[in-house]
């Protein structure tokens, strides 16, 4: 049953194969017998998830179900949910419980899904490994003394995982791309203000974007299309309707083109990564998709230009956490600044630290102008770029990640070469497209993940020309052994 | 040396708005501490601000009552500071791209003087909370019940020259806001508020001097004492061979000084930076044209239709268009008396001192515009004296009832019947053989005597006109 995906799930409910709240045991079964080898999760919410489960199988007793109801999801701690923590991963949070829930997901629950709990991840969204968690590390399941990838490891890892068969995470540079490519899974981040941010803890407010990780692109349509829509709470949100996904997936790919950016696969990538999105790129060609040839000119400004504007919107974005009115307090402060202090330097972590910091220097008078000034200039340049290429194809493919996953600590104290695991992705975020990652192979058995870019409010055909891959492709069926 | 003054105001308006700028807790003032405040205001994780259109409809009004350019795009900034009342760590405000540029108004200084003074912008921004550290020991207790109510601040061109045009600018602002129904004005309750930078120069020199900047005076009272004092410790200053330092001061009104309230040095660098959570605030000449139709008849422009209209003094005018209700009452007096100058005179003369005298204002005058213009009529027609209305309006004060009940009641219908006036000044002559002796000798200044005896004995009663030419003649 933990390896069937939402659509079949959502059959074996229809059909009266299963209860929800069989089904919804069944997987916090799984996690309490797994996940203290992965540590995806941060909290399970067993009570709250069997009462949902209860009242999903009422709604389909009443025939008021949907495709999602009944199904259990796990939630990346950044949401926020009202009654149970909700920590980011931090110490700073570790006490808070919100009194609100997140748009999103009051969306699930509305389309009757089961939270099952919240997911691991890198403090404040801020890390491509799920090392830098107040809670520990999550392990890749494929490999368990490698990272999964973050900030949305957690999320992606317990799919991998079969621990629950969907997930939110949220991207903000490749926080749901870079985990569901290294952990075998797939993961799409949806154009900018397709999905509320409102109740989504805050990194970059203007690159911060929710979206799903599941098996399949399939699943993923379908849970999209619940968390998608305007939201009154999020001015940045857009009014536009949100299509039915799933309908046209099995659309046919005849002559859509797709472009292959040469700076995507420049000397610096892994050969072998290389070798295996090719091969990829040959299977679209059979599905008689045209490959074209496009350029990113300014690909190699999207890093500098992104650790610029995320640390400065995070710096300000961080500032409420300041031990006055919820949150973290150090004890005995001496005065007001002590309070700050120490509140925040005993709570925050290293990574957090370092990008409040950059992004104040950044921001700082005198040096506006020429680092977040410029970045937004470089930001334009790199929207302009993919602008021009989306006129001579419907997607642009790539390897999502320019390796596989890498060591727990391998990378720790190398924040540069950290950074560089998000050189394909970031570039996405700048320019507020949707892309997803799918399975595209394994290298010594670690999961190898392709990204599909889309033009602003593409994800129909992203998710129709990713899911015309899975149905002649296996790699996303795949699951590491042992779980 | 002679000095000259310079003085810009910043003011801060607290819009009269329903609801917070960006949530849709109420802004009800006095409520118990943190029971208007929302998720939004108390700046929790993952929340996210929603403009009030409102409060932009009202920064808008504020922008074609002083004949603004109004941006089609403006655009909100973060102001970035830590302190605790501050919930978010920054306040959302405006930096670059306000939503108000360059406008003017003209300030009536005496008689018939009146300034331009030009508005380099106003922009929208959220109130911070308060810090109460009255009642706490050792501790500090915040409120945010005011965090997220919409402001507007008004910055002016530094182009006042003195602490009376300052207090005139502010005037000024403050009727226009509440002409406006944009702002109720109340500076007790802080919904008014003015900082005030300030600067001496040698007369002649172009450039300014250092200035200061003087911290949340207010009243009006307080501004001109405010910039008074700092006007003076400025030139004492200079003269004994110092320096202005630029800094923040504050204003005690207890000791009438400013004091050092933080050095330029220690002030914050703010990291401004475009808020992400917000797009840019775009504003169409359609929606402008509709807030215009709204509009109502400006100070500005009821002061120039008083002038106008009614042959007013600049000066009275100012005065007369003070408030909305202020010009109402005047114009319900005209139009019950028809005497424009006369009603502006009693108004401004009489009942406005007595109306201060007693803590009151003209929306709480116990003497309405109609009984006011009735009186005034009466004077008018030579019903009443002036001494006499004077009595008949401290009546209608005392809720005596109405002016003809008082009249008749106290008896104090004017005299204008000749030959009771005559009856009265030939009595007058028999009593006084004496000043009418001198007075015939040529002691002209005797004249008065006669005029005061006949006021007396008649209460002053008698037509005065009347009186002196039959004096005249019977004393000839």
């Amino acid at each position: 049953m933990h390896q069937k995906t939402i659509a079949a799930l959502s059959q074996a409910l229809h059909s009266k194969a299963i209860s929800s709240v069989e089904l919804t045991q069944l997987f916090i079964k799984r996690i309490k017998q797994f996940d203290q080898q992965l540590n995806s999760f941060i909290t399970l919410s067993e009570v709250h998830a069997l009462q949902m489960a209860k009242t999903a199988d009422k709604l389909r007793a009443d025939g008021k179900a949907t495709a999602l109801t009944g199904i259990p999801i796990a939630q990346k701690d950044i949401f926020c949910t009202a009654g149970i923590k909700t920590s980011c991963a931090s110490k700073m949070l570790d006490n808070f419980i919100a009194p609100y829930d997140a748009t999103v997901i009051k969306k699930f629950a509305e389309a009757g899904m089961v939270m099952i709990g919240k997911t691991n991840m890198d403090e404040f969204a801020m890390g491509s490994s799920t090392e830098n968690s107040y809670y520990g590390p999550t392990k890749n399941p494929w490999q368990t003394d490698c990272v999964p990838g973050g900030s949305s490891g957690g999320s992606a890892a317990a799919i991998a995982a079969r621990l629950v068969p969907a997930a939110t995470g949220t991207d903000t540079g490749g926080s749901i791309r870079q985990p569901a490519a290294l952990c075998g899974v797939t993961g799409i981040k949806p154009t900018y203000g397709r999905v509320s941010r409102f109740g989504m803890i805050a990194f970059a407010s203007s690159l911060d974007q929710g979206g799903p990780i599941a098996k399949t692109a399939e699943d993923c349509a379908l849970l999209l299309e619940a968390m998608a829509g305007f939201d009154e709470r999020d001015s940045t949100s857009v009014d536009r309707t949100v299509p039915n996904y799933a309908a046209t997936l099995n659309d046919s790919i005849q002559g859509r083109r797709i472009g292959i950016p040469k700076e995507y696969f420049s000397n610096d990538l892994d050969p072998i990564v290389s070798k295996t999105i090719m091969e990829a790129v040959k299977e679209y060609e059979k599905l008689g998709a045209i490959i074209k040839e496009v350029e990113l000119p300014h690909t190699l400004l999207a890093g500098p230009a992104y650790y610029v504007i995320a640390p400065a919107e995070c710096s300000s974005n961080l500032a409420r956490y300041d031990g006055v009115r919820y949150g973290y307090r150090c004890h005995n402060p001496r005065d007001l600044q002590d309070l700050y202090q120490r509140s925040r330097n005993e709570a925050f972590g290293h990574e957090v630290k370092r990008r409040i910091m950059i992004g104040a220097y950044v921001l700082s008078a005198g040096y506006y102008d020429a680092y977040y000034l410029k970045a937004q200039k470089i930001r334009r340049l790199i929207r302009d770029d993919f602008e021009k290429a989306f006129q001579t194809v419907d997607v642009i493919l790539g390897p999502t990640t320019p390796t596989p996953a890498f060591k727990h600590g391998e990378k720790v104290n190398d924040p540069i070469s950290m950074y560089l695991a998000d050189l394909y992705t970031i570039s996405v975020n700048l320019a507020g497209l949707p892309a997803i990652s799918i399975p595209a192979g394994f290298i010594n058995q670690l999961p190898i993940g392709m990204q599909l870019i889309g033009n602003l409010f593409d994800e129909s055909k992203l998710l129709n020309i990713a899911h015309a891959y899975q149905k002649v492709t296996t790699w996303h069926e795949a699951s590491p052994e042992g779980f | 040396m002679e000095w000259e003054t310079v003085i810009g105001l910043e003011v801060h308006a607290q819009l009269a708005t329903k609801s917070k700028i960006f949530s849709g807790a109420s802004t009800q003032f006095g409520e118990l501490p943190n029971t208007t405040a929302c998720a939004i205001d108390l700046g929790f994780p993952g929340v996210l601000p929603v403009l009030n259109l409102e409060a932009v409809v009202m920064a808008i009004k504020f922008g074609l009552g002083i004949e603004a350019t109004i941006p089609h795009q403006s655009v909100f900034a973060r102001k970035n500071y830590f302190y605790p009342d501050l919930p978010k760590g920054y306040q959302i405000s405006q930096f670059e791209l306000p939503v108000v540029k360059r406008g003017f108004i003209d300030i009536v200084l005496d008689k018939d003087t009146t300034k331009r003074i030009n508005i380099t912008r106003a922009h929208l921004e959220e109130d911070a909370g308060k810090s109460l550290h009255e009642n706490w020991s050792a501790q500090t207790g915040i409120d945010l019940n005011r965090a997220g109510i919409p402001l507007l601040e008004i910055v002016s061109e530094p182009e006042m020259r003195s602490s009376k045009e300052a207090v005139a600018y502010l005037k000024a602002i403050h009727t226009l806001v509440r002409y406006l129904d944009i702002c109720d004005g109340n500076m007790q309750e802080g919904s008014f508020r003015c900082d005030a930078n300030v600067s001496v120069r040698p007369r002649g020199q172009t450039a300014f001097g250092t200035r200061t900047e003087l911290k949340n005076i207010n009243s009006f009272r307080y501004v001109e004492r405010a910039i008074q004092v700092e006007v003076e410790r400025q030139i004492n200053l200079l003269e004994e061979g110092g320096k202005i330092i630029q800094e923040t001061r504050l204003y005690d009104p207890d000791k009438n000084e400013t004091r050092t309230m933080r050095a330029k040095e220690e002030a914050n660098d703010y990291r401004y930076f475009p808020d992400p959570d917000l797009l840019p605030l775009v504003i169409t000449d359609e929606w402008i044209a509709s807030i215009r139709q709204t509009l109502p008849e400006l100070p500005q422009q009821k002061l120039k239709r008083l002038i106008d209209q009614y042959g007013l003094s600049a000066y009275d005018a100012t005065i007369l268009t003070s408030s909305k209700e202020m010009a109402a009452f005047y114009e319900t007096a005209v139009s019950a008396s028809n005497q424009p100058k006369l009603a502006a005179n009693w108004i401004i003369s009489e009942l406005l001192g007595a109306l201060n005298k007693a803590n009151l204002d003209i929306t709480t005058s116990p003497v309405s515009a109609l009984e006011l213009g009735k009186l005034v009529s009466y004077i008018a027609d030579n019903i009443l004296s002036g001494k006499l209305a004077k009595i008949v309006l401290e009546a209608l004060w005392e809720k005596e009832g109405d002016i003809d009940t008082i009249i008749a009641k106290r008896g104090l219908k004017q005299i204008t019947d000749t030959a009771t006036i005559e009856k009265m000044v030939d009595d007058l002559i028999v009593a006084h053989p004496e000043q009418v002796a001198a007075y015939r000798a040529g002691k002209e200044k005797l004249f008065g005597f006669f005029v005061g005896q006949a006021m007396k004995s008649s209460n002053g009663a008698i037509n005065p006109e009347q009186l002196n030419q039959i004096l005249k003649q019977k004393l000839a």
